[in-house]
């Protein structure tokens, strides 16, 4: 009895899991798989099955690979993603070394400062940048109240705005491996260098920097992987020629209702994520 | 003039004094171990002198010239780090060649200087290996042909031997006496390890408090040790308190009177007694003698190590050499002598 309740209770701690896995991440990822095969029809939901009499649809994805339309949406959602990691690791840095060159007592509450935008909500953090940068936002009255300017500055649905915004969300994910690795550096090997000879400049370009480069890596991909998905920045604060590849997704799916193409899109984007979430783990397993 | 002096030198650190008022001057060419326990201040008396901390007080002076202000990349003396602290991005040769490359030594001169300090410290062909492919012994020798390759006149070491295991530190230890021989450079070297301390220095500073309290060479230190402090760290001496009477010292832990050979400073409280200076006396009588039972019998290889309790209830420690035949068993009577030279008599 006691050996029989064992055998059904030991796999259980790793059942549980499986499960979770099995219900959240690959029933999900199936039924994505399914609708890129699936034909648009007028009903509700707007698809028939991929196994009618027609068979599987395989129209989506030659849509998809072949349309530069989307092809220039991968691109630019490429570009969006690099641009904010990019931005996100120049502004991250000296945060991240902040953190690391403060005293313990201090390390805490500034980790908590760093973490503060996620403790309220995504939109109205968005909302708070569109109040601010529109025409008749903060950042206009000021500048038209000093004299500054007369007429408002299109700030609002800009390149830079999506950036703002971008780097404003995305933040957070380069500081926390910046500061990881800078963290863990020993202290010595920049005395060391000093005592070699080394300026404070030298000593950052030849010692500080080439040891903060797989934590700068980390970082830049933890952004990259998560930013070249986004749809809600761009849409709320991104110029309309900002077509990313999230915002065209989103567009096919609840604009044009056609879920094959929507679905397809998201199989090839998350197939084009996979080379550097395989870089990221490939560098958290040397590290 | 001495190649380096300090004058005075005081550093706190919150409520701890880490250097209190400390003077200390070191001669070229010399080798000095600076031996404390922690929180002495050793460490960071090096760190004074290599500039990662500035003293509250007092000056360093480097041939003459006072170094106050002075960033560390401008001070010409280097220093090897207890953790190594090698570049792991860098090979073994770029390690080596990154003190010269700051100097701005062209190309071709350092590639034959790195050889020349690979070879000193015997790593040849080991210069584009990465530090973590080495092994402790090979990687304390890239940190010292580091620190040693700008041809300082003054090295510094921090507990350069204390990541080593101990058949390999004895060897290290001949290995540095011979370089800093070799180079004539003046080192200056931390380290908790009295062993360590006695046999590779011209002279030792002991440690305590910040100060120095006491400086001399190995020899003198061990036999004549200036403190209670001293007496125990060092070869831990027996200390025996008591007073000044006449000529003699009265011990009452002892039931003995210790007679030294020369004048008692007036006001001695204390005095050391080194165990391998006391032997069996059998019948020994009057000063400098002393009866007990022994309690314990340690053998120690090239000794044994006896705990005999006197007649006035001290517990005394007393080398027992093997060359005088075996020790006497736990419980049995003991005289005890030794001669008027081994008593000292202790400041503090």
């Amino acid at each position: 009895m006691h050996a029989a309740l064992r055998a059904i209770l030991r796999p259980l701690p790793l059942a549980v899991p499986s499960l979770w896995l099995a219900l959240l991440v690959a029933a999900p990822l199936l039924v994505v798989l399914v609708l890129a095969f699936a034909w648009p029809a007028e009903s509700v939901p707007p698809i028939a099955p991929p196994w009618g009499a027609e068979g599987p649809n395989t129209e989506p994805f030659a849509l998809v690979l072949e349309d530069s339309f989307y092809h220039a949406a991968f691109a630019q959602a490429a570009l969006v993603a690099a641009g904010t990691a990019a931005l996100c690791l120049l502004l991250g840095f000296p945060m991240a070394m902040g953190l690391a060159r403060a005293r313990p007592a201090w390390r805490l509450p500034l980790l908590m400062a760093v973490l503060l935008p996620f403790w309220t909500g995504f939109l109205p953090r968005l909302g708070a940048w569109i109040g601010l940068l529109r025409d008749e936002g903060w950042v206009n009255t000021v500048l038209q109240s000093l004299g500054l300017i007369t007429d408002p500055l299109p700030l609002l649905y800009s390149w830079p705005a999506l950036f703002l915004g971008m780097a404003h969300a995305y933040l957070p994910f380069a500081v926390l491996p910046l500061y990881a690795s800078l963290s863990r550096r020993d202290p010595a090997m920049e005395e060391a260098a000093a005592d070699l000879g080394a300026t404070p400049w030298a000593v950052f370009r030849t010692v500080t920097l080439p040891l903060a480069a797989p934590g700068a890596a980390a970082a830049f991909l933890l952004v990259f992987i998560p930013a070249a998905g986004e749809y809600v920045i761009p849409e709320l604060l991104g110029p309309p020629g900002a077509q990313l590849v999230g915002r065209v997704l989103w567009q096919e799916f609840f604009q044009n209702r056609d879920w094959p193409v929507a679905a397809a899109l998201a199989v090839l984007l998350l197939l084009a994520l996979l080379l550097p979430i395989l870089l990221f783990q490939r560098l958290e397993a040397r590290r | 003039m001495p190649l380096l002096s300090l004058r005075g030198l005081s550093k706190r650190f919150g409520q701890t004094l880490a250097l209190d008022r400390l003077d200390l001057d070191v001669a070229a060419g010399e080798f000095l171990t600076l031996l404390g326990g922690s929180g002495s201040g050793k460490s960071t008396l090096l760190r004074v002198v290599a500039g990662f901390e500035a003293a509250d007080a007092g000056a360093v002076l480097l041939e003459g010239r006072d170094l106050s202000g002075v960033p560390p990349h401008a001070r010409p003396l280097n220093m090897m780090f207890q953790s190594y602290a090698l570049f792991p991005h860098l090979n073994v040769a770029a390690n080596i060649a990154y003190g010269l490359k700051r100097d701005g030594v062209p190309r071709a001169e350092r590639a034959g200087r790195v050889e020349q300090a690979l070879a000193m410290v015997g790593l040849e062909g080991f210069g584009g290996r990465l530090p973590h492919r080495l092994s402790g012994g090979q990687r304390q020798r890239v940190a010292l042909a580091r620190a040693l390759v700008k041809r300082p006149r003054l090295l510094l070491l921090d507990e350069p031997l204390g990541a080593l295991d101990a058949n390999l530190r004895e060897r290290t230890g001949f290995e540095l006496r011979a370089l800093q021989r070799e180079t004539g450079a003046a080192f200056i070297m931390v380290t908790h390890d009295q062993q360590e301390a006695l046999a590779l220095a011209d002279r030792v500073a002991v440690l305590e408090h910040g100060r120095v309290v006491q400086l001399g060479a190995p020899r003198a230190v061990y036999d004549r040790p200036a403190t209670r402090f001293v007496a125990q760290f060092l070869g831990t001496a027996n200390v025996l308190e008591g007073r000044a009477a006449g000529e003699g010292f009265d011990c009452p832990g002892l039931a003995a009177t210790l007679r030294p050979e020369g004048a008692l400073p007036p006001g001695t409280t204390a005095c050391a007694l080194r165990p391998e200076r006391i032997a069996l006396r059998p019948g020994a009588q009057g000063p400098n003698s002393a009866g007990g039972v022994v309690e314990e019998v340690a053998f120690r290889g090239d000794d044994s190590l006896l705990l005999v309790r006197a007649e006035g209830g001290a517990l005394l420690r007393v080398g027992h050499a093997e060359e005088d035949g075996p020790p006497p068993p736990r419980g049995s009577a003991v005289r005890l002598g030794w001669e008027a030279a081994s008593v000292v008599p202790l400041a503090g």
